[in-house]
């Protein structure tokens, strides 16, 4: 067996350090870009067009604030985890249990809404092509069972897979944009209803559309979790991440700008796929096809991060013993951490063939917004415990505490949406992670070997 | 039948093949080699080894 590395003379396994900052760009964006593809639209359901646009910049304004302090911390914490390994640091060992949790459910809930719609957009090629009653069954299995296997084969792989395939889907948005633009579509572009119908449902339909603005940019903090397999992660890290958010503002604007001036906003709000339906109101065959090779792609290259992502937090909470450390196990070939992988592949099958698609999401939002709540107070504890001059950073973020107190309030107000929608939803995962702290405080932390945790060469933190 | 149809199949195929590599993989690699060197992984290797968090 040569791929083992030695540590102090003791032959050791760990996952292989081979990734760039392009990785990083295709682990983030590629995670994303799949919620310009679907998802955002219901926005403009919930409060109209204008509402969309304002939805759309301010959760853009909420995830560059995540981008810049998870820049900053992940920088500093280079470990597989992201930020459960930022929380196990900084805060504690209840709060990085919780992080880890968080971060497993909003990206196995998101990888079974990607492998549905592969089954949706599957079922309406079909109906286009006159095949009625497509099985969709075993197209989510397949989505699923294959970019695990995928993962399970090795992480270079995987991710030059999605740099590939979400370079294509981030170009066909670029594509759209610029026909549309230049008189490719048979119908032109309309914004009338910016005048007529600014704000159908009031300032509450502005709030109430924020739950879905975030579909735009859900899964950009992913980037963290590729921090033990880049080559340099105090420079591919800050650069993969910001190049990530700033791709994703590009895209999420043009999106909204093309989707709603060529679909009236009622019809916009409750389209499943509102990229591809807006390619077939051109009327250009080249551009459904381009826009249809998007969607595909764009939902496949989001599954396939999710499916790293929650593996690597399953991974390193195993690893630390806050789960079975059966679990925190690295593949001797591969070098991928492969029963991770192969345990969250039935509980992604069990979301993706037994639930709805709206709750599915639902759940990844709230995983989410939980996991953007606690950044907030890990940025402020990290930079008093340990100020700028006390540790090397890769990259220091400016106006420090102003993104984390906008990050709050945003996620104040994101919670409010929410609960205006889903407000049992809401509750129902409190209660789930509430649950869950109390079996980790009372039972699993005794088998956490307490003085392991702390594995960052830092200084003592200020006051301690 | 149509091409659909055959998608269908396909699909059940692979899924069996993907699914089956995987098991069989991590069965042959758990009874090969010993479970405290494929847990041997340890957080913060590199940064004891390679980078130093001082100014």
């Amino acid at each position: 067996m040569a791929d083992t590395t030695a540590a102090g003379g003791e032959e050791r396994l760990s996952l292989l350090r081979v990734l760039g900052p392009g990785h990083v760009w295709a682990l983030g964006v590629g995670i994303v870009l799949v919620g310009e593809y679907m998802g955002w639209n219901f926005s403009v359901g919930k409060g109209g067009m204008v509402a969309g646009l304002v939805a759309c910049w301010v959760a853009g304004l909420l995830y560059t604030c995540v981008a810049m302090i998870d820049s900053e911390v992940t920088s500093t914490v280079a470990a597989a985890g992201g930020q459960y390994a930022q929380a196990k640091h900084i805060v504690g060992p209840l709060m990085a249990f919780n992080v880890g949790l968080f971060l497993v459910m909003a990206y196995t809930m998101l990888e079974a809404a990607n492998a549905i719609t592969v089954g949706f957009l599957l079922d309406t090629v079909a109906g286009m092509q006159g095949h009625t009653g497509l099985n969709q069954q075993p197209f989510i299995i397949l989505a699923i069972l294959g970019l695990a296997w995928l993962n399970y084969r090795g992480v270079l792989a995987t991710l030059s897979f999605n740099l590939v395939i979400t370079g294509i889907a981030f170009i066909a948005i670029i594509i759209l944009f610029f026909a549309v633009e230049f008189g490719a579509s048979a119908v032109p572009l309309d914004f009338t209803a910016i005048n007529t119908e600014p704000l159908p449902y009031g300032w509450l339909g502005v709030v109430a559309s924020l739950h879905f603005g975030l579909w735009y940019y859900l899964g950009i903090e992913g980037t963290c979790q590729a921090a033990e397999e880049v080559r340099s992660p105090a420079r591919s890290l800050p650069y993969g991440t910001m190049a990530g958010i700033m791709t994703l503002l590009i895209a999420a604007t043009l999106t909204w700008y093309v989707c709603s001036g060529l679909i009236p906003w009622e019809y916009l709000g409750g389209s499943g796929t509102p990229l591809f339906d807006a390619a077939r109101v051109t009327g250009s065959t080249s551009l459904m096809v381009l826009l249809f090779i998007g969607t595909a792609f764009a939902t496949l290259a989001s599954a396939n991060g999710c499916i790293n992502d929650a593996s690597r937090a399953w991974f390193s909470m195993g690893r630390d013993r806050y789960l079975p450390s059966w679990f925190g196990a690295v593949h001797p070939r591969y070098r991928t951490p492969y029963r991770s992988i192969v345990f969250l592949v039935p509980i992604a099958l069990i979301f993706a063939l037994g639930a709805p698609l709206d709750q599915v999401i639902t759940f990844s939002i709230l995983s989410g917004l939980l996991g953007y709540t606690f950044m907030t107070f890990n940025m402020v504890m990290f930079r008093r415990k340990w100020p700028v001059a006390s540790i090397k950073r890769g990259y220091v973020h400016p106006f420090h505490p102003l993104p984390a107190i906008v990050l709050l309030v945003l996620c104040s107000t994101a919670y409010f949406a929410v609960f205006l929608g889903y407000g049992t939803q809401l509750i129902a995962m409190m209660c789930f992670y509430i649950i869950a702290s109390l079996w980790f405080h009372f039972w699993r932390y005794r088998f956490v070997k307490r003085g392991d945790q702390f594995t960052m060469p830092w200084p003592r933190p200020l006051g301690y | 039948m149509d091409i659909w149809n055959y998608l269908e199949y396909a699909a059940w195929v692979l899924s069996i093949l993907f699914a089956g590599f995987m098991l069989y993989d991590t069965v042959r690699v758990d009874t090969t080699y010993d479970n405290e060197l494929l847990t041997s992984s340890r957080e913060g290797e590199l940064e004891l080894t390679a980078e130093r968090h001082e100014i």
